[in-house]
């Protein structure tokens, strides 16, 4: 993975200087709450509803476990000894104090971490594919563009004071991975037979979202050359730091603009912009590709065959279930499960860093990611050494084979600790997950997403799980509202809305039944989603609302009344 | 009163915006002698009267003020002050930005507004060149402390038009 120069350290070393010093003029009274507010979300921390939240980046989501192991000494010194991964390659903690923060901050420097970009209105952390490198699918690997404009988005003098938060993915596979189609800017990676033989670039995709108001990203351009990446973005920066709206910061994500200009104006405007550009001196040079690149070089792996695998039943769900296709043969990635039921998806303690990074240093040559489903990905295993992986990622709590399944399930931190949900998510998964606490039901089940947001930001992706599950707040309480057939990937699209919402404890029952109709409907190796395309909505909502006065019913018995 | 950082030191400020009073529009407002900085809508409306009646013409931009209106007029500004109402407007990098790199605006080119020591670097970088500190900041530390805070950057920019890659030894 990409290690820091002299120039790089020097920079975030400067940046914890920077930090250390505002939070003691905000201190002595210097900087007012509203000037230092800014400031501190753009170092990753939040004033919270117990206590402050600290979101550390993890670019990428590439880590090697000398960082891990200093997360977890972090965590277990500055908070209660856990962490929680997000969907955006970060990890927060939920309990630091404020004035500690340039400490934490300079801990981390030392091990080329940072919590710069974090939150804010400014390009935020870069994410990509947690098989970028190793996936058989892959095209191109995106790390070293990814790295490329991690460097880029990093202080940029013009775009620090944005409208709103800018996020940015970029995926390589032929199967996307990165949720592209839902980010301010999703970047493919691709190939394409040019004038000059096969050419490299991206396909350019614009104003995507989920949030208050979810909406798919439209092609911007059908192909860039990579040079002009970064020429490119500026464009469609500056169009949008010029001309997005500030009126009303829930309109001014980029994707209002896209829509309101349509997006062969906002193409116009940003080739205009483009024009003066293109070619200048933010054009990407080979060398520097190279000089990136070069730290992504394949580590040493050994000419070792596919082998045969032991076949305990235990052993081979995980298999199934927890790792993935690798490009060389004999080798897997290993993804570790943060969906341990009963605990906070995406939460990791102290311990388990420790572990996982001894399984990295043991097995994967030292490094690991983060996925956007809140797991950890051990990229580069021997398929000799799964099995003690298995044994002692399971001896960690770290090896529940759900990924994929029902209770795999991606989870923002919701009410327990959030400020803005509307409502809990955690209990909501929890219940879920004991709900579906039996392997074999759950593995009959198949693969399926759920998706759970505590509200309408939706960071936990409830749009495009194929079961999304949102909290919305109704007359100060707490209900969850459900919705079907959204999905990532290359044909990623909204979940549909079945109807009116949901009290918790009715939750797992409601699941249940949507989990019953797919059951009873479903042919031959259809998973949930197939069926569900298969046979609509109607089935399930029949289902769900089946004895409920709902809709007009439900009117109608309030006017009788 | 702000106070007038240039050339690292705080500097006396003869500059004064025109304000138009209500009832007033820029078609009918007074026009004064002295330095004045002129909001773009009436630069646009009395742009004859003001060449006729002013040896040294400042402009003021305000963030929704497109530059691309003004650029044809950049050589009788000695000074363009761009207005931050919220420092949290970022607007002002852009309109900086363009002055600079795509205009060519040699002149002045003023940060004024809700302008403080933690955004002073970031100024520089896009083409800033004198800064009307917000009233009560500490100019001196400002001055020390703001301009500096970072060795090196990545990007292309006003200050350093070639991106670090291009520079890395």
């Amino acid at each position: 993975m990409y290690q820091y120069d002299a120039i790089d350290r020097q920079l975030i070393d400067q940046r914890v200087a920077q930090f250390r010093d505002q939070v003691r003029r905000w201190q002595a009274g210097e900087l007012t709450d509203d000037e230092f507010r800014p400031l501190r979300l753009q170092n990753g921390l939040y004033i919270q509803r117990h206590a402050p939240m600290f979101r550390i980046a993890v670019p990428y989501g590439m880590m090697n476990s000398a960082q891990l192991r200093r997360l977890a000494r972090v965590a277990r010194q500055y908070d209660r000894g856990y962490g929680h991964f997000t969907t955006r390659h970060n990890l927060q903690l939920n309990w630091p104090k404020i004035t500690d923060v340039p400490d934490i901050l300079a801990e981390l420097a030392e091990v080329g971490m940072h919590a710069i970009q974090t939150s804010g209105n400014c390009l935020r952390n870069i994410t990509t594919d947690q098989f970028a490198g190793v996936a058989a699918d892959e095209i191109i690997d995106p790390r070293p563009l990814a790295e490329i404009l991690r460097q880029w988005t990093t202080f940029h003098p013009e775009f620090a004071f944005l409208p709103r938060k800018f996020k940015i993915a970029i995926s390589g596979t032929k199967e996307d991975r990165a949720v592209t189609w839902f980010h301010d800017i999703g970047l493919h990676l691709k190939v394409v037979d040019g004038e000059f033989g096969k050419q490299i670039g991206f396909t350019v995709i614009v104003g995507g979202g989920l949030g208050r108001t979810p909406i798919r990203g439209q092609v911007v351009r059908e192909f860039l050359p990579w040079q002009h990446i970064l020429t490119y973005c500026e464009a469609i920066l500056r169009v949008y730091n010029r001309f997005g709206r500030r009126d009303n910061a829930y309109k001014a994500r980029i994707k209002i603009l896209v829509q309101a200009l349509g997006i062969e104006e906002f193409a116009r405007q940003v080739e205009e912009e483009w024009a003066h550009g293109k070619d200048g001196p933010a054009t990407i040079t080979q060398a520097e590709y190279d000089r990136i690149a070069a730290h992504f070089a394949a580590p040493a792996y050994e000419a070792v065959g596919d082998v045969e695998l032991p076949d305990e039943k235990a052993f081979r769900r995980w298999v199934d279930r927890n790792t993935h296709a690798h490009k060389v043969a004999g080798y897997a990635a290993v993804t570790l499960s943060l969906k341990q039921h009963g605990v906070p998806p995406g939460d990791i303690t102290s311990e388990q860093m420790e572990a996982v990074a001894d399984l990295a240093d043991r097995y994967s040559f030292g490094e690991l990611r983060i996925s956007h489903e809140q797991n950890i990905i051990l990229a580069d295993v021997r398929q000799a050494d799964l099995y003690q992986v298995w044994q002692q990622a399971r001896a960690a709590g770290l090896a529940t084979p759900n990924i994929g399944l029902l209770t795999g399930i991606i989870c923002c931190p919701g009410g327990d600790f959030c400020d803005l949900a509307n409502a809990k998510s955690i209990p909501i998964a929890n219940a879920i997950q004991q709900r579906f606490d039996d392997l074999d039901y759950l593995f009959d089940i198949g693969e399926i997403d759920l998706n759970i947001s505590g509200c309408m930001n939706a960071c936990g992706h409830h749009h495009v799980g194929h079961i999304g599950v949102l909290g919305v707040d109704k007359n100060e309480a707490e209900f969850y509202q459900v919705t079907l057939g959204g999905r990532q990937g290359n044909d990623a699209k909204l979940g549909k809305v079945i109807g009116p919402s949901f009290a918790a404890e009715e939750m797992p029952d409601v699941v249940g039944k949507i989990i019953a109709v797919y059951l009873e409907h479903r042919h031959a190796d259809e998973r949930f989603l197939d069926t569900f395309d298969r046979i609509g909505i109607d089935p399930f909502k029949n289902r769900v609302y089946e004895g409920r006065a709902h809709g007009k019913a439900k009117s109608a018995e309030k006017e009788t009344a | 009163m702000s106070q007038l950082i240039k050339n690292q030191a705080v500097a006396v400020d003869a500059w004064q915006k025109l304000e138009i009073p209500e009832g007033e529009t820029p078609e009918t407002v007074a026009l004064p002698a002295g330095d004045i900085l002129f909001p773009l809508a009436v630069w646009q409306a009395r742009k004859t009267e003001i060449i006729s009646g002013h040896k040294r013409i400042g402009l003021w931009l305000e963030p929704a003020d497109r530059v691309e209106d003004v650029a044809g007029d950049l050589d009788y500004f000695i000074v363009i002050a761009i207005n931050f109402p919220k420092f949290v407007d970022g607007r002002g990098y852009s309109t900086a930005s363009l002055l600079r790199q795509r205009y060519a605006y040699p002149g002045e080119l003023r940060a004024v507004g809700d302008v403080l020591h933690d955004q002073l670097f970031y100024m520089q970088r896009v083409g800033f060149d004198s800064y009307a500190l917000k009233d009560g900041k500490n100019a001196v530390y400002a001055i020390e402390a703001g301009f500096s805070t970072f060795g090196e950057t990545y990007q292309a920019s006003t200050r350093q038009p070639h991106p670090l890659f291009r520079r890395r030894a």
